[in-house]
């Protein structure tokens, strides 16, 4: 038994050196759970299936050798105006959390840059404590603040600024303010990255200039940050159009996301093909701007050249 | 003018980033059942907690989870980083590139989806694996691993190559180059990998919620089924001590950096006065 060991070992050592090992070894781990999970995705979504029917898929089709391509999935999609209502809502959640999130960073982390150098350690260490926190308690937090029972609405009657409470919970303005709440850091993240490297010697020659603070703000500093703008609006737009648990939580019923149908067609319509569907729709959503982002790196780089 | 509006932005921001969080704490002390009448400081929901088999169960399957899944994170992704900082060229680098931050950038939804989907005809083939702790396990580890990835290659750029190099002329194989320098100086990424990906394990909900099978909830998914019916007491109890231990951990592990960035320092400054004298 041991000799046979050694014997499938020195044949292995034959065909594979080192250096492969090391290599093979993360490539085998993402080819089988990466890649090859996404290739099923694609594959399910052309396929036709009444309900969790996946066990036929591969023997009755002949296996994976015959793929036919099945598009009714696909024009279900585009044809059932609930889909498509869904994702144009869901477009506008994430564009909307994207700049309500670049509204409230930019000027944060541009006074964090300015702030005296000794206490920024402090300030991007509280920024990063939250992260450390469940995402998901975070989120439940906020419902007792929003109920219409709850902390704010009590605030603001025994203020006398009200006298009914108002309805925030179960809106697309709880929705919104569960999603910048948990996206604000990703785009603070960057933004205060790319602001500390900020040259001054810029700021103080357009100043030199004549130029008003104003001025010198939108015609530099805004500028000279787009590449973190664009970093931290990738890093808010993305996720936040497949969010689920923010709108399960904080978005009432009637709040339409992408992550949320696909959710459902899964686990409460059993509908493997339909949520397949649904994701590869939501990938090609995601791959837009991720080809929009690595075109202007590429241009950036080449500028620099 | 400027900074005391910056001054008023910058606490504005950081009220809204804890409020939601120290309501919590403090709510969890509230006698009252329900959520958001204040009646007197009270330890019931603890106590109540204490007793709550579900979410016992719950933590202890999430502690599993999390550990192993830590652990098999920290050592793909160490593999995954090294392959990416060492061997510029490679047929298939960008495919690898890629495949390693899909999962950063995929929705969770499309990351658990495609996971179970796959492990469903993989069951339907070969009769395995059945739905529980390790296809939970598989997940976790495969975005854990393309955190940890990112971890460790930022330290591993940022490390001397001279001192590889150096090891290598002594006639040191790249094995012991790689368990007798690198390792050592990677150690605080590894560390700080490790609770990074543990920390997303134990959060997460989604992944675990498409590849548990029946009995298998994490505390998470218990969490998450008791907050979608509503208001829950018990919830700010069990919230408040994830975040108490989460704060020591985190309080814990940056006294552990400073304390090695500060002896790597000493040991740099003694080799130098040392080298000093030698010539």
């Amino acid at each position: 038994m041991k000799a046979k060991v050694t014997d499938i070992y020195s044949n292995l050592r034959r065909y594979i050196n080192g250096r492969q090992l090391v290599i093979g070894i993360p490539y085998l781990w993402f080819v089988i759970l990466a890649l090859i999970p996404l290739l099923i995705i694609l594959k399910i979504s052309l396929s036709e299936m009444e309900t969790t029917e996946v066990s036929n898929m591969f023997t009755a089709g002949g296996g994976w050798l015959t793929i036919k391509l099945n598009f009714s999935n696909y024009l279900f999609l585009g044809t059932d105006p609930l889909y498509f209502d869904t994702f144009v809502s869901s477009i506008k959640y994430a564009l909307a959390t994207t700049v309500i999130c670049l509204v409230i960073a930019y000027p944060f982390a541009y006074f964090m840059a300015r702030s005296p150098a000794h206490l920024q350690p402090m300030l991007l260490m509280l920024i990063m404590l939250p992260f450390w926190t469940s995402f998901l308690i975070r989120i439940y937090a906020w419902k007792t603040l929003l109920v219409s029972d709850g902390v704010f609405n009590n605030i603001l009657i025994s203020l006398g600024l009200i006298d009914t409470p108002l309805q925030i919970m179960n809106t697309s303005t709880s929705l919104m303010i569960g999603m910048v709440y948990s996206y604000l850091p990703f785009m603070i993240l960057p933004l205060y990255a790319n602001l500390s490297k900020l040259d001054m010697r810029y700021l103080e020659a357009a100043a030199d200039l004549g130029a008003s603070p104003f001025k010198t703000f939108w015609l530099i500093t805004v500028p000279l940050s787009k590449a973190g703008i664009i970093a931290g609006s990738m890093l808010v737009f993305i996720p936040a159009l497949g969010e689920y648990v923010i709108p399960e939580l904080l978005g009432g019923s009637d709040t339409l996301m992408i992550g949320r149908v696909l959710w459902d067609e899964f686990f409460s319509n059993n509908d493997w093909a339909m949520a397949s569907a649904v994701a590869v729709v939501m990938i090609l959503l995601i791959l837009l701007p991720m080809a929009i982002f690595n075109k202007y790196q590429a241009d950036q780089t080449e500028a620099h050249r | 003018m400027n900074s005391k509006f910056g001054r008023i932005w910058l606490i504005a921001v950081y009220v809204f980033l804890y409020l939601p969080i120290v309501t919590l704490v403090i709510y969890s002390f509230n006698a009252s059942p329900l959520v958001t009448v204040w009646s007197h400081v009270s330890l019931k929901w603890y106590a109540a907690l204490a007793a709550d088999d579900d979410l016992i169960s719950a933590v202890g399957l999430s502690l599993r989870v999390a550990f192993y899944s830590a652990l098999i994170s920290v050592l793909f992704g160490t593999f995954t980083a090294f392959v990416l900082n060492r061997y510029r060229r490679f047929a298939g680098r960008t495919l690898l590139t890629s495949m390693s931050s899909a999962p950063l950038v995929m929705p969770d939804v499309i990351v658990g989806l495609s996971l179970l989907l796959m492990l469903v005809s993989l069951q339907n083939w070969l009769g395995f694996p059945e739905r529980g702790l390790f296809t939970i396990l598989l997940g976790h580890a495969l975005l854990g691993t393309a955190y940890a990835a990112v971890v460790i290659r930022a330290r591993l750029r940022e490390m001397d190559g001279t001192l590889d190099e150096a090891a290598m002329d002594l006639g040191c194989k790249p094995f012991q180059v790689f368990r007798l320098v690198t390792l050592p100086l990677l150690t605080p990424a590894l560390v700080s990998a490790f609770l990074l990906t543990f920390t997303l394990s134990f959060d997460d909900v989604v992944l675990s919620s498409f590849l548990s099978g029946p009995g298998y909830s994490t505390l998470p998914m218990v969490i998450f089924s008791r907050a979608r019916l509503g208001l829950n007491p018990s919830i700010n109890a069990a919230a408040t001590v994830m975040i108490a231990t989460v704060t020591i951990a985190v309080v814990a592990f940056s006294l552990y950096q400073s304390r090695i960035s500060r002896q790597r320092q000493r040991e740099i400054a003694l080799a130098y006065s040392e080298s000093n004298q030698t010539l």
